[in-house]
């Protein structure tokens, strides 16, 4: 056993090792919890667009019992023998309303099996690949869709650091001083994806669709980087970790309420923030290609768009891209603009000197709540909102938001230039 | 590999583009071969006849109570009009005019078909132009209709109500206070959808300015309803030559100048408000006794009469199989239908058979618009255009 824990300690005692240790763990985590929310935000999205158009959606599937007896359960009816156990005989109301609630069939989880169920089944479905494609491009298109977003993610902080005896652990995968940038780099590659998909079906609704994308994607890139340069400004870092440790000190961007974000240059800065948070929030839309930008697909004139012609799971690929890109998206607009995983109001000091790690559970469950929030806010206007027509999107892009963001970041300046 | 030739311009500057026969945006299985110069159409030709379903020949080959059922099949959306429409030109060859509860009825159900199949239309629309949730509000709405429908006549969707010279069954007890409670919740609908869309500045940029169709065009190409009235020609056949007593009631017919895509949803949600008015005015003045025409020929016989009298038992086994002795002649009727004038033309040599039937429909005459209207568009806006027009193939290719 001591042999065990000296190797344990010598091991995470050599830096590279601890390095390398903690940023895997944390890796494992980032996926499994970006993957986790790729399947619940599909969930999400249609459970709210049930609920705004006031039917139920997806509410029913459930853990099957007769997945028991797959894994060798000899129980044949689980709810007959429990409630003999407890001696409720079946007439009673209770048994009536388990019956109700499908208990004898299955363990109800209000349809959070339907993602996976849809996932699988998709898993399961005949792959065509249509004779008259580019194979290499066709099979490298969902690939590019799906990488990006999952890359990009690694930069963006999920909880503030820890000191364990060994080091200090900073919460996010890589700590790098050029985050937001990073973020725009690779998630800018997943244009390569929708372009390839369109262009190597060769088929004309998806090539349009390719089209389409590519020209959307590149001109909202440029409003996209440009309307946080006031943040940059007054962050003063590209650090997203420290970003967002400036925000938990001096109050959210959005919300300046302790700390030094009472002052007067905080508040005038507000108008300026504020545009930079309406733009770069449409540029995150148009850039998950979600309603009311997914020209790429508008089923109405081009049928499916760019992945008219996959199926199976190359069609997943495509669908779960799109989602993990909204994922991201919200996940980066609440790291710039309403405080990561900060708690706010000065806790998170408060909670870290108590405990560090009990304010890391807390701060990431403050950014899962946020990102939650903000995945409920892309939905909703999904469902609420009609589709742009593709010039009207290019007209958007390139002669409103290019200039606004650029007299904002001017407007940003002077403000912090004239009031102190 | 044949549809993939570029048939439109050798030197590949232009491409062929074909929407449909199996699009979202085609609402049927209408076919449109376009060509595009980019995202700008350069031409448009538009191939019907998928769903043909040689009616017309049909209503050569049965009696005039037999083709009832197809008229279900036409204008799929609003049956009932259909029905109606039909079973009054066939009354009008005969010189019948139906008692004052039977035209009240066939009133009633006229309108709600009307107003299911405008909700039907703006809802699509909306989702045409990316609206999903607006549609399904709207859809709502149209079920409503179907299940007053069913408690009508006994069937949802092919309601197959009249007969010639009345209907299968007088209305049901009680019905007109349902009648009267889904009138205030299609309102209430009409003010939702016109917030969530009408004053939406992304859906008047998608439609304002586009489709524009001049008086004159709509005029040239036979338009009629809504399309034509959004296009600032006011004429309503209800208005103009009423048939089933029309007159009585008071309604307006709404009329938009502008004729595009936003001014003809417009007046489809303004259509509906009016259906309301009359609906409420029918029910209100509902007058009592029968709904057949009152004659010793020609109509049906009461079951109960039948079973029991040797005349009626005739006379139900006459209609059943030769229905009515109609005159030779041949007469023109045409009704006000949700999607426009929908004419039919009878040519009778006497009997229970019609020599020739030719069916005028509205969307047929509608959709001969697209190849002057669709050039110089966008893809994008092919959606908007159709969905305006608020066509129906089964009509259009009969």
């Amino acid at each position: 056993m001591d042999a065990i824990i000296n190797w344990y300690n010598d091991l995470m005692s050599n830096e590279i090792w601890f390095y390398l240790i903690h940023t895997l763990l944390k890796l494992v985590l980032m996926f499994a919890v970006i993957l986790a929310f790729v399947v619940l935000s599909v969930w999400i999205e249609r459970r709210v667009a049930g609920w705004i158009q006031d039917r139920p959606g997806p509410n029913r599937a459930g853990l099957p019992l007769f997945l028991l007896e797959r894994f060798g359960s000899k129980e044949k009816q689980p709810l007959k023998n429990w409630l003999h156990f407890f001696g409720i005989p079946e007439t009673c109301w209770i048994a009536k309303l388990c019956t109700w609630l499908r208990l004898d069939r299955e363990i109800p989880c209000w349809g959070l099996i339907q993602p996976c169920l849809d996932g699988g089944k998709l898993f399961l479905k005949q792959e065509t690949t249509p004779s008259y494609v580019r194979k290499f491009y066709f099979i490298l298109a969902p690939m590019l869709v799906l990488g990006p977003p999952l890359v990009a993610a690694a930069v963006v902080p999920f909880a503030s650091e820890v000191n364990t005896c060994y080091g200090n652990i900073s919460m996010c995968v890589a700590n790098l001083d050029i985050g937001p940038l990073w973020i725009f780099a690779i998630s800018g590659l997943s244009v390569y994806g929708l372009t390839l998909a369109g262009w190597s079906s060769n088929s004309k609704f998806p090539f349009l669709g390719g089209l389409r994308a590519t020209a959307q994607l590149i001109s909202y890139e440029v409003s996209m980087g440009l309307s946080i340069i006031p943040l940059l400004m007054m962050f003063g870092t590209l650090n997203l970790q420290q970003i967002v440790q400036f925000q938990a000190d001096n109050g959210w961007t959005l919300l300046p309420l302790w700390g030094e974000g009472l002052g007067w240059q905080r508040w005038a800065m507000m108008l300026p923030l504020g545009i930079s948070f309406i733009i770069f929030v449409t540029c995150v839309f148009a850039e998950a290609n979600r309603t009311p930008f997914d020209m790429a697909e508008c089923e109405t004139d081009l049928v499916a768009g760019y992945h008219a012609e996959y199926s199976s799971m190359k069609f997943a690929s495509f669908f779960m891209g799109e989602y993990a890109a909204m994922v991201i998206g919200s996940a980066v607009v609440v790291t710039l603009f309403l405080g990561g995983w900060s708690i706010g109001f000065g806790a998170d000091a408060a909670l870290a000197a108590y405990s560090e790690w009990l304010a890391v559970l807390c701060q990431f469950c403050m950014f899962v709540v946020k990102l939650l929030a903000f995945i409920f806010f892309f939905v909703w206007v999904r469902w609420t909102l009609p589709r742009f027509r593709w010039d009207q999107v290019m007209k958007l892009g390139w002669l409103y938001f290019l200039e606004i963001t650029v007299a904002n970041i001017f407007l940003a300046a002077a403000i912090m230039y004239f009031i102190k | 590999m044949d549809y993939l030739k570029n048939d439109a311009d050798d030197r590949g500057e232009l491409v062929t583009l074909n929407v449909g026969p199996s699009h979202p945006a085609t609402h049927g299985v209408l076919r449109l071969k376009l060509v595009i110069d980019g995202e700008e159409i350069v031409s448009c030709d538009p191939v019907i006849g998928y769903l043909h379903r040689g009616m017309e020949k049909i209503a050569e080959n049965c009696h005039y109570n037999q083709f009832v059922t197809y008229t279900d099949r036409m204008d799929y959306l609003a049956p009932m009009s259909n029905n109606i429409a039909y079973a009054c030109a066939v009354e009008k060859l005969l010189g019948w005019e139906l008692p004052e509860r039977g035209q009240a009825i066939r009133v009633l159900c006229c309108e709600l078909s009307r107003i299911s199949s405008c909700f039907l239309g703006t809802g699509v629309y909306a989702m045409d132009t990316g609206a999903m949730t607006a549609f399904l509000y709207a859809f709502e709405e149209k079920e409503r209709v179907h299940n007053l429908y069913e408690q009508i006549c006994g069937a949802r969707f092919t309601s197959s109500y009249t007969r010639i010279g009345g209907m299968t069954r007088d209305l049901p007890k009680g019905i007109e206070k349902q009648i009267l409670d889904f009138c205030d919740s299609a309102l209430r609908t009409v003010d939702e959808m016109e917030k969530l869309l009408l004053h939406n500045k992304i859906f008047i940029d998608r439609l304002v300015g586009v489709g524009v169709i001049t008086k004159e065009m709509a005029l040239q190409n036979g338009m009629t309803g809504n399309n034509l009235r959004a296009s600032g020609v006011n004429r309503d056949l209800r208005k103009t030559n009423p048939y089933l007593g029309y007159e009585k009631y008071e309604f307006d017919v709404p009329v938009a100048e502008e004729g595009d895509c936003y001014a003809r949803f417009q007046v489809r949600m303004e259509e509906i408000r009016q259906s309301v008015r009359i609906i409420r005015q029918v029910i209100a003045t509902m007058p009592g006794g029968p709904i057949w025409v009152q004659l010793d020929k020609g109509i049906l016989p009461r079951k109960a009469d039948a079973m029991q009298g040797i005349e009626e038992l005739i006379r139900q086994f006459m209609v059943t199989t030769e229905c009515v002795n109609a005159p030779a002649g041949q007469v023109y009727f045409a009704a006000e239908n949700p999607k426009g004038e929908l004419g039919f033309f009878l040519d009778s040599q006497g009997g229970g058979i019609a020599n020739r039937l030719k069916m005028r429909s509205p969307s047929y005459c509608t959709l001969s618009i697209l190849p002057e209207l669709l050039p110089g568009h966008l893809v994008s806006d092919v959606g908007a255009i159709l969905g305006s027009f608020d066509f129906v193939q089964g009509e259009c290719d009969r």
